[in-house]
């Protein structure tokens, strides 16, 4: 008899833990997107008037699939198209969290969703086939040839935007110290083969990665760390240098300095709003002008404090979409 | 020149949109360390994840009960099967669990029910094993006895057999309790999401990989301590040991 | 027919892939083909060996002690039931998190892994040889250790072997993470199918599959060939008692 208690008791705790857990989940969704607190406030009123996104006549009763790949800035796409659609007054499915630009790209053409932010860059490379090297290095002409190649597919790629999420190198301004201040990657040359650089698994064998880099600018580094967290690599010196994007949010630290692509080896990377063709004569040109508009603000160091409310306040990407499109006046403060 | 045409929209996002981040890289949660704190505010952000756990640990184990306990009552009956049944069943929880998912992926598609089929393929042995063995157990002595008193086949599994092997049968299903969430950790390879789900997406992060670890290993330990409760309740006259 | 044709779709890719090489889906890199997948099993399959033998050494004589005495069966329960809800890729991802990347580190984390199974079997394969035997032998004045050694560690030989053989399994399992440690092994075309394709993807999971059974039959030919004549004619199905005991007394003692 006397044992039966304490494992009971034990047995309670454990169920008021988890009970307890539950009722956290009541609290934070009840506070809702306290996340963007210092976001915009003085966001300027009377000029944001008008930008609020008016309801789409006709808009109602339509439903569109918005899709994105699996990481921090295509979720924050992902999360502002979709609200935008949204307050349109289209019904969005959000299918976030696809996986990598080919499982995006197919569920694209197989319909699986109607649309999802792709970078010119790596349509023209993946999708069209079109070697590194040839890729346009003018922003606009590099979209041209996207829409042009998407638009084969009964596709359409909607105007890009300001920004590009493109390669550089980076390391910490401490290491770019210690060698000499480098600026730009030629700078490296006579340098590489003393450092170690970093990039993700594929990025060793990627002729848009590593193998180009060396290629273009005769560097030869001496190792390649395989890594999925670059700035922890850089910061805990397991790495001295590491392929870095233009947006990633922990360059809002001011902690990393970032080489200049002077020989422009890296295709420029905008983003572009990729729709099946069925569900673009559903949105109709005003759900057209909605996407091209809420992007509008979208420049590099607009993106790159998106990503870093993610990746460093961790933050939920759909808190930050929405503040954004608050703080921008798209939609109105809640 | 894209850049340029669009000046006139910045001016809506103030200065203050931007925040300051120096620092930020070495406090929470922007150093991706343990950050209590953080865990603390977003635990909410934790209990859709353990609710699918919870159900990609639970349904397997049920489901998983009463197939392992058919197949084992079935090879009690006919021995000739039995090496059959524990090769088939030994065989189905060598496969590696991530191989599982993204094999049967291919012919089940995404989503909860190919991972509830994976993980009840693992509950099999664990379960099967221990349910023959309890059966193997019971005294001769005791079926003796009520083959004496004139009780027919199927009374003597119901009456004396099968309660004299709850404890064996029970001790399995406690280890296939805790090996299910375990293994429901890599459920997400199969697009059922669960804890390990929420490990993957920032496994940097050090609070959230303690978090989403710990919870699973407390609902491992509360699986495991309603079924002991079980147990106790339905063998009064054993002193359920620990085994 | 068709059915049955769709779903060979993916393999039947899938085998192509094991046999021959193939552009990359990103860029010009080959991937596939067997020497990438001889290299990456080789990989695979050294992390597993030295992750089990490692655990095996320090598990083994910690289970053959704790068995030995009989007391502390708390100790070896709760190892084996926190280790098994444990999830293994958190483990991964933890000692990466904490003490970074490489083959040493996942190595680590696998031991770790791979104790659990091996001392609770060791402890409930000592528990579980006769009782009599062990007095009999304590009788004809052997000492603690020799008993443990040259009694108790053989007559439990089998299920300690099936510890291992269980340990074995569950780490090749896991090791598949192990290129987010920067470690290659068949994991690889599974953490990035953005180079290897799904094809690669699955191959792999193929690959690794077949890696298991083979480590599995090949410990279950090892464990049977310890267990000694007496105990397989008495572990099989029957009324038995399920002891581990020997069928004549006379040979409990007999040493080698």
């Amino acid at each position: 008899m006397k044992r039966k208690n304490p494992i009971l008791a034990l047995l309670a705790i454990l169920c008021l833990a988890l009970a307890f857990a539950a009722c956290g989940g009541d609290d934070d969704s009840s506070s809702g997107g306290g996340g963007g607190s210092s976001s915009g406030s003085g966001g300027g009123s009377s000029e944001t008037a008008g930008n609020e996104i008016q309801k789409v006549d006709g808009a109602d009763g339509k439903s569109i699939t918005v899709g994105s790949k699996n990481f921090t800035e295509q979720f924050i796409l992902g999360e502002i198209y979709s609200q935008a659609l949204e307050a349109a007054g289209f019904k969005v499915n959000k299918q976030l969290n696809l996986g990598s630009e080919l499982i995006a790209y197919k569920a694209l053409q197989n319909g699986k969703v109607d649309a999802y932010p792709e970078y010119t860059g790596t349509a023209l490379t993946s999708f069209f086939g079109v070697k590194t090297a040839d890729v346009p290095r003018d922003a606009e002409k590099a979209y041209e040839d996207t829409k042009k190649g998407f638009a084969e597919k009964d596709i359409t790629a909607l105007a890009p935007t300001p920004f590009e999420n493109t390669y550089r190198l980076g390391m910490t301004k401490k290491k770019a110290e210690e060698i000499g201040n480098p600026t730009k990657i030629s700078d490296l040359s006579d340098k590489a083969s003393d450092l170690s650089i970093s990039g993700f698994p594929e990025c060793k064998q990627r002729q848009d990665c590593l193998l180009g880099v060396q290629d273009a600018y005769g560097l030869k580094f001496k190792k390649f760390v395989t890594s999925e967290q670059k700035y922890q690599v850089l910061d805990s010196g397991a790495a001295d240098v590491a392929f870095i994007f233009t947006t990633d949010g922990d360059l809002a630290s001011g902690k990393y300095a970032i080489l200049d692509d002077d020989k422009k080896f890296f295709p420029p990377y905008n983003i572009t709003f990729a729709i099946r063709n069925e569900a673009l004569d559903k949105l109709g040109p005003e759900g057209q002008k909605v996407i091209e508009d809420v992007q509008k603000p979208l420049t590099e160091k607009v993106m790159q404090e998106l990503n870093a409310r993610v990746d460093v306040d961790k933050q939920k990407p759909e808190e930050v979409a929405k503040a954004y499109l608050q703080s921008a006046g798209f939609i109105p403060k809640s | 020149m894209l850049g340029l045409s669009y000046v006139p929209v910045l001016a809506q996002l103030g200065e203050d949109f931007f925040q300051n981040r120096e620092g930020a890289a070495e406090k929470c949660p922007g150093n991706n360390g343990l950050c209590l704190g953080w865990i603390a505010d977003n635990f909410g952000d934790y209990v859709d994840p353990l609710w699918e756990h919870v159900l990609l640990s639970i349904v397997p184990l049920a489901i998983g009960f009463l197939i392992a306990t058919g197949l084992a009552l079935f090879a009690h009956r006919y021995r000739i099967l039995a090496p059959f049944f524990l090769f088939f069943v030994g065989t189905l929880f060598t496969i590696p669990s991530i191989a599982f998912y993204l094999i049967l992926l291919n012919i089940t598609g995404r989503g909860f029910t190919t991972a509830v089929v994976v993980l009840t393929a693992y509950t099999q042995v664990l379960i099967y094993r221990n349910v023959m063995t309890g059966l193997q157990e019971v005294p001769r002595e005791a079926v003796d006895v009520a083959e004496g008193m004139g009780l027919t086949r199927r009374q003597i599994l119901w009456r004396v057999e099968f309660p004299l092997a709850l404890p064996a049968i029970f001790a399995g299903l406690r280890i296939a309790a805790s090996s299910t969430v375990g293994i429901a950790g890599f459920a997400f390879f199969a697009g059922a999401g669960g804890l390990g789900g929420e490990i993957f997406a920032d496994p940097a992060f050090k609070g959230n990989v303690v978090t989403a670890s710990v919870l699973m290993i407390l609902l491992a330990a509360v699986l495991e301590l309603i079924v002991l409760t079980i147990q106790r309740v339905c063998t009064p006259w054993e002193r359920a040991v620990a085994s | 027919m068709t059915p049955v044709f769709a779903a060979l779709g993916p393999f039947g890719d899938a085998i192509d892939f094991i046999f021959q090489q193939r552009e990359s889906q990103a860029g010009t890199v080959k991937v596939g083909g067997l020497g990438e997948i001889w290299e990456l099993s080789w990989t695979h399959i050294q992390l597993s060996v030295a992750a089990t033998v490692i655990a095996t050494l320090i598990a083994l004589p910690l289970g053959l002690w704790l068995g030995h005495i009989g007391r502390y069966q708390f100790l070896a329960t709760s190892t084996s039931n926190i280790g098994r809800a444990v999830p293994a890729l958190g483990l991964i991802v933890f000692f990466i998190a904490f003490l970074g990347v490489g083959f040493v580190n996942v190595c680590l984390a696998l031991v770790l892994l791979a104790i659990p199974p091996i001392i609770t079997n060791t402890y409930v394969g000592i528990r579980g040889v006769d009782r009599e035997t062990v007095d009999a032998a304590r009788g004809n004045g052997l000492t603690g250790m020799q008993i443990a050694g040259r009694v108790e560690l053989p007559l439990a030989l089998p299920t300690i072997m099936g510890g291992i053989r269980i340990a074995l399994v569950s780490v090749i399992a896991t090791a598949t993470v192990a290129p987010l440690a920067n470690v290659d092994t068949l994991g690889r075309p599974i953490v990035s199918p953005n180079v290897y394709g799904t094809a690669g993807q699955l191959a792999a999971c193929i690959v690794v599959a077949l890696l298991t059974f083979a480590a599995d039959a090949l410990l279950a030919a090892v464990q049977r060939a310890v267990t000694p004549r007496g105990i397989k004619i008495q572990a099989n199905p029957g009324r038995s008692r399920g002891r581990l005991s020997l069928s004549s007394p006379k040979r409990s003692v007999q040493s080698t």
